[in-house]
């Protein structure tokens, strides 16, 4: 079966862009044949600097034949139905059409068209144009005469031919016959820029391949990755050194050769001093080049594998020289940086340093850095205050000693920012906090401002690390509330994919922070008091009072009437948004729960009960929860507690009104029900209690030996009876067993 | 391949005058007009009428030139081997991008010395944007053996306006390439005239009293007040000019778009100059930018309203 080939060859492909591009150009080219019945075996799509390409094996030389039937009008329709049929059917005269008939419609025509498969490159010819002019680029560009008229062609630079042949593997392939914008396909294309700039003409895919191997280039884009990478260990190796491997580079770099040549420099140990990180930085971000790491200390070696993309006439003399004197100057600069910053440092003091971040914005509408640090500051200080109530951090870190706890915060929520201002950070964003712990140790700070400055950003990402340290957590912990506060006042809340300031990951990192050291605290609480210190001081007593008078009823509905309310007197009052906030924080809670395999329904029955406002205690229950309704006592009272739940809802519309407590022990008649009655009443208290003290796994445990009684009652006891009191009262006795479960979560949203 | 005819002191890779010499050879050569630089101070080559107004409206038109480029806060009082805060760019601008602008590109490079079978060269992706100018382009920046030497653009917008048809621009770092064929390591060690010995003139010895003067001025001296104030008369002459340059009520055609865009040019520089002065916060910053680019489109309108813009006189 006969195979296509397609080269599209152009001036340099933004890296970035290659390999999506070789997927759209597969999906675009084979949905297309699909779509008209050309079916193939098999297709592989190609990427270099300088050209896209698409083999696809094993189509048929032409479509498949299509028959179509089409029914038409009755037998003596009007005319006008009669001509639009024959139009719509390709037909010139009723007599093409058959005849038919239907109980209902009586005698009708049909027209049977037979639609030869048109051979396949003629189908091709149609697709592929297409696909170029609307081809998916995330930037394109015109270019050349023709962009002197609109709608001219489009491409990511200058396209500069098409290569498109088809035919079956033991013959000449055809060139498929099309052109774009002037374009015409052929069955020629070129090689290396520089080592083989020839014309070559091309039949098909293995001859492309190897010809193009010929004239140095590597058009397989793994392969090139494997090339480079195993090249470049070879080399380290050779040099009794390790290569700091770097996918993200790799992927790059493979987009900026069609024939890698690996090459190994050196640079002065002299810039050793300067952090390993900033070596990396500079020379990944500037220079494409891979660092090598010494096994015996673990530190970076004065070497760096850089990717020509040329077989030079020097062996590369030249290109390595070259390279290392762009890396001499640029690592001159940031050597320059790293010891200016530590001058600085050493001679400036902390305040005066901070005193700069007055002039640098940080949002607008938010203020400057130095506003934000010492919001920052504030909020750790009620951060540390919590853990040490809740988690006894003084006792457990710091013998005792509350107060050095509390400084150590405070002056590391003031430092975490500073690297923002150095020059490595300046150059270089991304080893801010890096830079920062680099600095606090040079600085003489204590080990946990040092591990703070660089952990409060943590975590980034699912799977970086949480931070744990105390002073790290409150840090971090004040940043993001900090964050997500700021911008929920000056409403840039995420919309569907748009979340400029990483506000989901800052709220799902502080949930993780929360979860993860067992942090336990209102959350709802804690952000409705920092809500009500933005408004100034002499108005916060009111807002504290409309909040109480307004806010418990519909949290969120509430929040703009009170918002609108405050702004009647001080139109530039803040909004009131805590609600809306901790809302944010439940659904970040929920998605990380649902994907860490926690059961969604059980996430949503323990929301659904009012004054959840704690993350870490909505957890625990969760899991308690979820325990439980895994065992036998679990299962069977979640299906007599929904039984309780359907009857008294049915009964209760029946009834016109709802049952709630109040059964009277004189009209217990059966054994059973008076069984319920005394369970309830005993165990009630005891799992209220439990409860309240947090002991989620007691609660469960109390719950389990509610089942017997339960399970005993339904069984034997007829709720509906005849006698209008007794149905009354033992209605009152579900509705306590609701009463009762709903302590510990929704039963009527638990499925099953 | 270097002209292999030039007295050594004459050569490329021995002297920047030279340099800039070959640069003007080979772009005379292909066809450009080789015109000199303006005179006003601007941030780029891209700012040159040359560049700026020719980019626009239909006609063709190819031209190189040297533009001495200012960038204030660039200025390390000559003590950096690498910045300047005044330096030289060379600019070649070809409209319509012809289908070889890439091989043109390569063969000034060996034109200047840089042999393609040793030097690895590479087109890495680099978009180009001028705020100020309401341009942008697709292109590359041009590695030299890891080392930026040129910028390539396919300019798409200039002054808000749909380039059509499109130009290509190259603009070379000439300090850095030089110092890349001289294999120099400090800007002021270049050689400026290819003479050895006595007769040498270093590109210190032009110009490092300058940038340590400039600095000074740009960081510590520059009069804002006097700034300030030009930058609202520039920005008001060029509506004034703007104004008055209509033929008649119709707007169609356009007498004055030149006079009028060199005070765009003017309120630019003024800018960069507070810039450096550390007198404009961020959030002027952007304003000031808006209002630069509000009077570059509207230089860019009224010169697709001249002859050179595409429309022809009544």
């Amino acid at each position: 079966m006969p195979d296509l080939l397609l080269e599209l060859f152009c001036e340099e492909i933004p890296a970035r862009m290659q390999a999506a591009a070789a997927d759209s150009l597969k999906k675009l080219v084979t949905d297309a044949l699909v779509e008209r019945g050309l079916v193939y075996e098999g297709a592989k799509a190609f990427v270099t600097p300088r050209r896209l390409a698409l083999a696809v094996h094993g189509l048929p030389a032409q479509q498949p034949d299509t028959h179509e039937e089409r029914k038409g009008p009755r037998v003596g329709a009007p005319q006008g139905a009669i001509d639009g049929f024959l139009k719509a059917a390709g037909l010139t005269s009723l007599d093409q059409a058959k005849l038919a008939t239907d109980p209902k419609k009586g005698d009708f025509y049909v027209a049977h068209t037979h639609k030869h498969g048109r051979p396949t490159p003629e189908v091709i010819g149609e697709i592929v144009p297409a696909i170029i002019r609307a081809f998916p680029w995330p930037k394109s560009m015109r270019w050349g005469k023709a962009s002197a008229q609109p709608g001219a062609l489009r491409w990511v630079r200058p396209l500069q031919s098409i290569l498109c042949t088809f035919g079956p593997e033991t013959e000449e392939p055809e060139i498929v016959a099309f052109d774009v914008d002037g374009l015409k396909a052929g069955d020629v294309t070129r090689g290396h820029r520089f080592l083989s700039p020839g014309l070559i003409k091309v039949r098909r895919l293995d001859d492309w391949m190897a010809k193009l191997e010929a004239a140095h280039v590597v058009a397989d884009r793994e392969r090139r990755k494997d090339i480079i990478l195993n090249d470049a260990k070879d080399l380290a190796l050779a040099q009794g050194l390790e290569l700091v491997e770097d996918a993200g580079l790799l992927e790059e770099i493979c987009g900026l050769v069609e024939w890698p040549v690996v090459l190994m420099g050196a640079f002065d140990p002299a810039f050793l001093d300067v952090p390993d990180e900033v070596i990396r930085a500079t020379i990944r971000a500037n220079q494409k080049c891979f660092v090598l790491r010494d096994p015996a200390t673990g530190r970076l070696a004065n070497r760096f594998i850089l990717v020509s993309n040329l077989i030079a006439s020097d062996g590369g003399a030249a290109i390595i020289a070259g390279n290392e004197r762009v890396i001499r100057a640029r690592l001159s600069d940031a050597k320059f940086f790293w010891e200016t910053d530590k001058k600085t440092n050493a001679t400036v003091s902390l305040d005066d340093r901070l005193a700069k971040f007055g002039n640098v914005t940080f949002h607008e509408k938010l203020g400057s850095q130095l506003e934000r640090i010492r919001r920052i500051a504030a909020k750790a200080e009620v951060f540390a205050e919590l853990m040490e109530n809740r988690l006894k951090v003084a006792d457990r870190e710091y013998g005792g000693a509350r107060s050095n706890f509390f400084n150590e915060v405070k002056l590391a929520a003031n430092y975490a920012k500073s690297d923002l201002r150095t020059e490595v950070v300046g150059e270089f964003p991304e080893v801010q906090g890096l830079m920062g712990r680099y600095y606090a140790i040079l600085e003489g700070m204590p080990a946990s401002v040092a591990a703070a400055a660089e952990d409060h950003y943590k975590p980034q990402g699912p799977t970086d690390r949480v931070p744990t340290a105390p002073v790290s957590v409150a840090v971090a912990l004040a940043d993001k509330l900090d964050t997500l506060l700021g911008f929920w006042i000056i409403d840039e809340k995420p919309t569907g994919s748009k979340d400029p300031y990483a506000l989901r990951r800052a709220a799902l990192g502080a949930n993780r922070i929360i979860l993860e050291n067992n942090f336990s605290f209102n959350l709802r609480s804690l952000l409705r008091e920092f809500n009500i210190e933005v408004f100034p001081r002499a108005q916060q007593a009111r807002v504290r009072e409309l909040i109480n008078i307004i806010s418990p009823v519909r949290p969120i509905i509430e929040e703009v009437a009170l918002t609108k309310l405050l702004r009647e007197t001080d139109p530039e009052s803040p909004p009131i948004i805590f609600n809306d906030l901790f809302s944010f924080f439940a659904d970040r809670l929920k998605v990380h729960l649902r994907e860490a395999g926690a059961r969604h329904d059980l996430v949503d029955a323990v929301f659904a009960l009012p004054g959840q406002d704690d993350l870490l205690l909505v957890v625990k229950r969760v899991e308690a929860l979820s325990r439980f309704l895994s065992t036998e006592d679990g299962k069977t009272l979640l299906a007599g507690a929904k039984r309780a739940a359907n009857i008294l809802r049915i009964e209760e519309k029946k009834d016109g009104h709802t049952y709630e407590g109040g059964v009277d022990m004189v009209l217990l008649h059966e054994a059973e029900e008076r069984a319920l009655a005394d369970a309830i009443a005993a165990l009630g208290p005891r799992i209220e209690a439990a409860l309240v003290a947090e002991d989620f796994e007691g609660a469960m445990g109390l719950m389990a030996q509610l089942r017997a009684p339960v399970d005993a009652f339904f069984d034997k006891v007829t709720v509906n009876a005849e006698d209008a009191a007794l149905r009354q009262n033992r209605l009152r006795l579900l509705a306590d067993i609701r009463a009762l479960t709903r302590h510990v979560a929704d039963f009527e949203r638990i499925e099953g | 391949m270097i002209d292999p005819k030039l007295p050594p002191h004459m050569r490329p890779d021995k002297s920047f005058q030279g340099l800039i010499l070959a640069l003007h050879a080979f772009w005379a050569d292909k066809g450009c007009v080789v015109l000199q630089p303006y005179d006003m101070e601007v941030g780029a080559g891209t700012f040159h009428p040359a560049t700026t107004l020719r980019a626009l409206g239909p006609l063709p038109w190819k031209a190189a030139y040297v533009q001495p480029s200012r960038r204030p806060k660039d200025g390390r009082y000559g003590e950096n081997p690498n910045r300047l805060q005044h330096y030289y760019q060379y600019q070649v601008i070809l409209k319509p991008s012809p289908t070889d602008l890439q091989e043109l590109y390569l063969a000034s490079l060996e034109a200047i010395g840089i042999d393609l079978k040793l030097h690895d060269v590479r087109f890495v992706e680099d978009d180009w944007e001028s705020p100020t100018l309401g341009a942008w382009g697709l292109g590359w920046e041009c590695w030299c053996d890891g080392m930026e030497v040129s910028q390539f653009t396919y300019f798409q917008q200039v002054a808000g306006f749909e380039c059509a048809p499109v130009a290509g621009e190259l603009t070379y770092g000439l300090e850095r390439l030089a110092m890349y064929v001289q294999g120099v390591e400090n800007v002021y060690d270049l050689n400026f005239n290819g003479r050895e010995g006595d007769e040498k003139v270093t590109y210190g010895d032009v110009f490092l009293q300058a940038e340590k003067e400039y600095s000074r001025h740009n960081f510590e001296h520059a009069d804002t007040a006097m700034l300030f104030e030009q930058f609202r008369m520039a920005e008001s002459a060029a509506a004034k000019y703007l104004e008055a340059g209509w033929e008649d009520d119709s707007k169609t055609r356009h007498l004055m778009a030149q006079p009028a865009y060199d005070q765009c040019i003017k309120a630019s520089h003024v800018f960069n100059l507070l810039d450096a002065r550390g007198v404009i916060s961020v959030t002027e910053r952007q304003s000031y930018i808006l209002r630069v680019r509000e009077l570059a489109k509207a230089c860019g309108a009224a010169w697709l309203a001249t002859e050179a813009g595409g429309t022809p006189a009544a």
